[in-house]
């Protein structure tokens, strides 16, 4: 990081263009924390670069005061890859959407995860296809009824997080547009990481799927139905954080805390350096309106591990390469090893 | 190591202008590698020589069949050579299926050298010869020279002392066919024997067997009292100055290298492996102290995606693949069109459609190239017409596209990629300098990324360049801002402008000259890409036949050289030789409204030069 950046403001990072998401779009709500953490993310502007595919969320660079491409439909995780490995001094925010990365860019997302470029990739989840007017995506629930599936949707949604770390992921997250304090916490945690760093947004398309996440956002269900993990802290949730969660061996179990079941010292501690218990997190992914004493959907950040990244590695191949080689001669390379002389 | 002696020869000598020898034997036999070191050895002696390697798709198809055979060609003289001949001299026949595959390449009269193990009952079959009858038994190979060699039984007796196993001392029997063949062209071992020494390194037990077989080989020749010629071929009076041999692929890798070097430009490559167009990526990741960045993707669009973000980032981004894997990258050559950044993608071509056939040669992606995408989104397309032509074309791609801040395609084929001749390779310093428009720092007012220069190019402001932020995309453009716009006559002026830019590239390429042949008269071959050779030797027989035909090579196809037009006018006809189904002939009759005529070929295989002489014949008669 440059510590040598100057001092910036959040209006310092927005552009003069209008910006054109649908009024209420949770998309406003991530834009706008967005340019409130860059001021302190330790880079210059023009160090800064935003990348997209195509969806909603992929307008997102023409309204970034910094460099950006807004790219083609799913491959932004590739163009990313390229920038990073031109010039690895650069700052890259890859903004995708459920559609954009889990659909028709599927493969260039787990590539990116398993080589760590030291990248940000933010996956805005509306579980519905925007730009496009309303069809279902693979984030969509079974039996989501949408335009092009009247009689309900028949695919099994993506796990994504769960995705991204079978990728190899090593920084895992998860956070929401109507938590901006939270979200916030969680995208420095994001550009501080070296390496791919993955956090999915549950974003509320208020014009083609709202209320996907309201069973998370709204007041009467959110504490039953979500649990904010921060590292060192017990698994607790619930109204007056009643509950917590215990691990029986491999299994998490919801327990009362208030019944005299189990107490504070009892519960699973997080810690999100620790892989098979990520794993398990990770696999907390039940419907929400399924039946009482379902597991809690698991918010922040559920998983990161230090692992060398591509650019350094192939930077650091090159760098060997002149070390023993020499800076290559071009002369010495066209002439080749066998010559002759025609005289 | 046993000290060798080589007796003076007492044979007959033939001197012979040029030959062409034809190695084949199953894909597993080493006759990529004979074939290749008989062409190093050959050039290093300082003969014109033209190569083309002919493989099956499979790795390792059913031994024995001929869908399994592999074919190495190679022609060479002490005249310049300009293709690997149409028919060959010499047919080496490792196997039955060898024989039966490549027998209608051999010119009636010459010679068969073939190994007699391989011509054994199960062989027969496995080939298909009916009933399962000898070809070398039956008198009917009476029309050619037939030496019969055990190949397989004196490679053993001379390794009879050597601990290897059966297996590995069978695979060293190309070595003494190698030998065998020095032997009969009178060339030294010296060259083979350094090779062999480098590629065994650690293994002395395999140095020391394949350089005894080689020698076998060389001693055989020389002691058997069967073969009473020998034959030389005397240097060719090329041009003075130090040459090496170069295929075309490994050309064009080092014209990329020497293009990004001349530009100061560090070299992005991002590719996904296809045949035949991988050989680019494993030379180019050789070099990786030339500070290359090679990148192997995950698939074709992210290896043109990615190089699409290198050059966002102010590297010379390049891709390359093949035919198929083009069409994947289809979009994305339509985003960096519209982005108005450099990129250069290399079409090694191959047959087509769909798989086609990967590792045969064709000419049928020239329309790709040119229409392959959506909307009207020009980009440059120029050809490479020979191995070491791939430098050249290579540098001017790579300069066209730096220079006019557009993507460009870089046509080869597997043809000229494969294929390998002597190169006269240059100096640095004499390769011209190459300028990209970089914008270093913020000027007065408002940074517009869609400004244009006289030569409607946009300037190239890098990330990391300090006041000159700003956002590209897909999306239209305002023009000078780059601002979404959907304005409709902004778009048409973006288009235009667009347009303008890539046809103004004209003005800086140079006018098309006359390869050979005077600049008007009643015939004029127009060729492309790796038909040059063809053509070339075509043109030089009618010529000494005493016939006038003149020939016109393109490597600008889009856009043409501005005097193509009037030069094409100056003919009677024009003909247009190409391996697809006449793809260069449709612009040339839209764009200047003559009556070209074409002569095609879709077999997988390069035009012969005789195709083309025939091919020609009427209209010098008419």
């Amino acid at each position: 990081m440059n510590t040598e950046a100057p001092t910036y403001t959040p209006k310092d990072f927005a552009t003069d263009q209008e910006v054109r998401w649908c009024p209420g779009c949770g998309d406003y709500s991530i834009l706008k924390q967005v340019q409130s953490v860059l001021p302190d993310a330790g880079f210059p502007k023009e160090k800064i670069v935003f990348i997209s595919g195509i969806g909603c969320s992929s307008r997102f660079p023409y309204y970034m005061d910094t460099y950006g491409m807004h790219g083609i439909h799913g491959r932004a995780p590739a163009i990313a890859a390229g920038l990073k490995i031109a010039n690895p001094d650069l700052s890259v925010w890859v903004i995708t959407g459920d559609g954009d990365s889990l659909s028709i860019g599927g493969n260039h997302l787990i590539h990116a995860l398993r080589r760590n470029f030291d990248i940000n990739i933010l996956l805005f989840n509306n579980e519905i296809y925007g730009l496009t007017k309303g069809q279902y995506s693979p984030t969509s629930p079974e039996g989501k009824v949408t335009k092009s599936t009247p009689m309900g949707s028949v695919d099994h949604p993506f796990n994504p997080l769960a995705l991204a770390r079978g990728a190899g992921g090593t920084f895992i997250a998860r956070a929401l547009d109507r938590d901006p304090k939270h979200l916030r916490v969680v995208l420095n945690e994001a550009n501080r990481h070296k390496g791919t760093s993955l956090v999915e947004i549950y974003q509320n398309c208020n014009v083609f799927n709202d209320g996907a996440f309201e069973v998370f956002t709204d007041k009467a269900t959110k504490a039953e139905t979500t649990i904010f993990v921060e590292d060192g802290q017990p698994l607790v949730f619930g109204e007056n954080d009643s509950k917590g969660i215990v691990l029986d061996g491999a299994q998490p179990r919801v327990v009362n805390l208030e019944n005299g079941e189990a107490s504070k010292n009892d519960l699973w501690v997080h810690d999100s350096s620790n892989r098979f218990k990520a794993a398990t997190l990770l696999r907390c992914f039940d419907a929400p309106d399924a039946a009482a004493g379902c597991l809690p959907r698991p918010f922040g950040v559920i998983f990161k591990e230090d692992k060398t990244c591509y650019e350094d590695l192939l930077h650091g191949q090159i760098q060997t390469a002149i070390d023993t080689k020499g800076p290559g001669d071009l002369d010495a390379l066209l002439r080749g090893e066998n010559t002759w002389e025609i005289v | 190591m046993e000290e060798i002696k080589i007796k003076e020869p007492t044979r007959v000598k033939e001197i012979k202008k040029d030959v062409t020898i034809l190695f084949a034997g199953d894909s597993g036999d080493g006759i990529q590698l004979t074939g290749s070191q008989f062409t190093n050895t050959t050039a290093l002696f300082g003969n014109d020589i033209s190569t083309f390697p002919n493989f099956p798709a499979e790795i390792r198809a059913p031994q024995g069949t001929i869908a399994g055979v592999s074919g190495f060609q190679l022609n060479f003289g002490s005249v310049e050579i300009f293709t690997p001949g149409d028919k060959c001299d010499v047919l080496v026949a490792m196997n039955a299926a060898a024989l039966k595959a490549n027998l209608d390449k051999l010119k009636i009269g010459r010679t068969i050298i073939a190994n007699t193990s391989g011509f054994d009952k199960k062989n027969l079959k496995l080939a298909g010869y009916l009933d399962m009858e000898n070809p070398l038994e039956n008198n009917s190979l009476g029309k050619y020279r037939v030496i019969e060699i055990d190949v397989t039984k004196l490679t053993r007796e001379a390794l009879k002392d050597s601990d290897l196993g059966v297996k590995e001392k069978d695979r060293s029997k190309n070595m003494f066919v190698l030998g065998f063949l020095y032997w009969m062209y009178n060339r030294e071992m010296q060259p083979t024997e350094n090779f062999i020494r480098k590629k065994f390194q650690g293994r002395q037990d395999l140095i020391d067997a394949n350089i005894a077989v080689l020698r076998a080989g060389y001693n055989y020749g020389d002691t058997s009292e069967t073969f009473t010629t020998r034959f030389e071929v005397k240097p060719a009076p090329l041009p003075k100055g130090v040459y090496r041999n170069i295929a075309g692929n490994q050309a064009l890798a080092l014209g990329l290298l020497a293009a990004a070097k001349k530009a100061d430009m560090p070299l992005f490559y991002g590719s996904y492996p296809i045949t035949p167009a991988s050989d680019i990526l494993h030379e180019l990741s050789k070099h990786k102290n030339m500070g290359v960045r090679s990148f192997q993707a995950e698939d074709e669009i992210a290896a043109v995606t990615s190089a699409i973000g290198a050059s966002f980032g102010g590297n010379l981004g390049v891709t390359a693949s093949s035919g198929p894997g083009i069409a994947l990258k289809g979009e994305a050559l339509g985003l960096a069109m519209i982005l108005e950044l450099p990129l250069v993608v290399v079409n090694v071509q191959r047959g087509g459609p769909s798989t086609g056939l990967p590792t045969k040669t064709e000419q049928a992606d020239l329309l790709q190239a040119l229409y392959g995408r959506n909307g009207e989104a020009p980009i440059p397309v120029l050809a490479a017409s020979s191995p070491r032509d791939c430098f050249y074309t290579a540098f001017e791609a790579v300069r066209i596209a730096l220079e006019h801040m557009t993507p460009v395609f870089l046509l080869s084929d597997g043809y000229i990629g494969n294929g390998s001749e002597p190169w006269k390779f240059p100096l640095s310093r004499d390769l011209g300098s190459i300028h990209p428009p970089k914008i270093e720092q913020k000027g007065e007012g408002e940074f517009q990324p869609y400004a244009r220069d006289e030569k409607f190019v946009r300037r190239w402001a890098i990330p990391g360049t300090l006041g000159l932020e700003h956002r590209i995309g897909g999306l239209e453009k305002q023009d000078l801002t780059g601002n979404v716009s959907y304005d409709p006559k902004n778009h048409e002026k973006m288009v235009g402008l667009r347009a303008a830019k890539v046809e103004k590239i004209a003005d800086f390429i140079p006018l098309q000259t006359v390869d050979s042949g005077p600049d008007e008269g009643k015939v004029c071959i127009l060729g492309w890409g790796s038909t040059y050779g063809a053509i070339r030797t075509a043109v030089k027989t009618l010529t000494e036949e005493g016939m006038e035909v003149s020939h016109i090579h393109l490597r600008h196809l889009f856009p043409f050289p501005k005097n193509l037009g009037e030069l094409l006018k100056n003919f009677t006809h024009v003909l247009v030789p190409e391996l697809n189904n006449g793809q260069l002939v449709k612009l040339i009759r839209s764009e200047y409204l003559i009556d070209a005529k074409s002569i095609t070929k879709i077999q997988g295989m390069p035009f012969s030069s005789s195709e083309i002489r025939d091919a020609v014949m009427p209209y010098l008669a008419s």
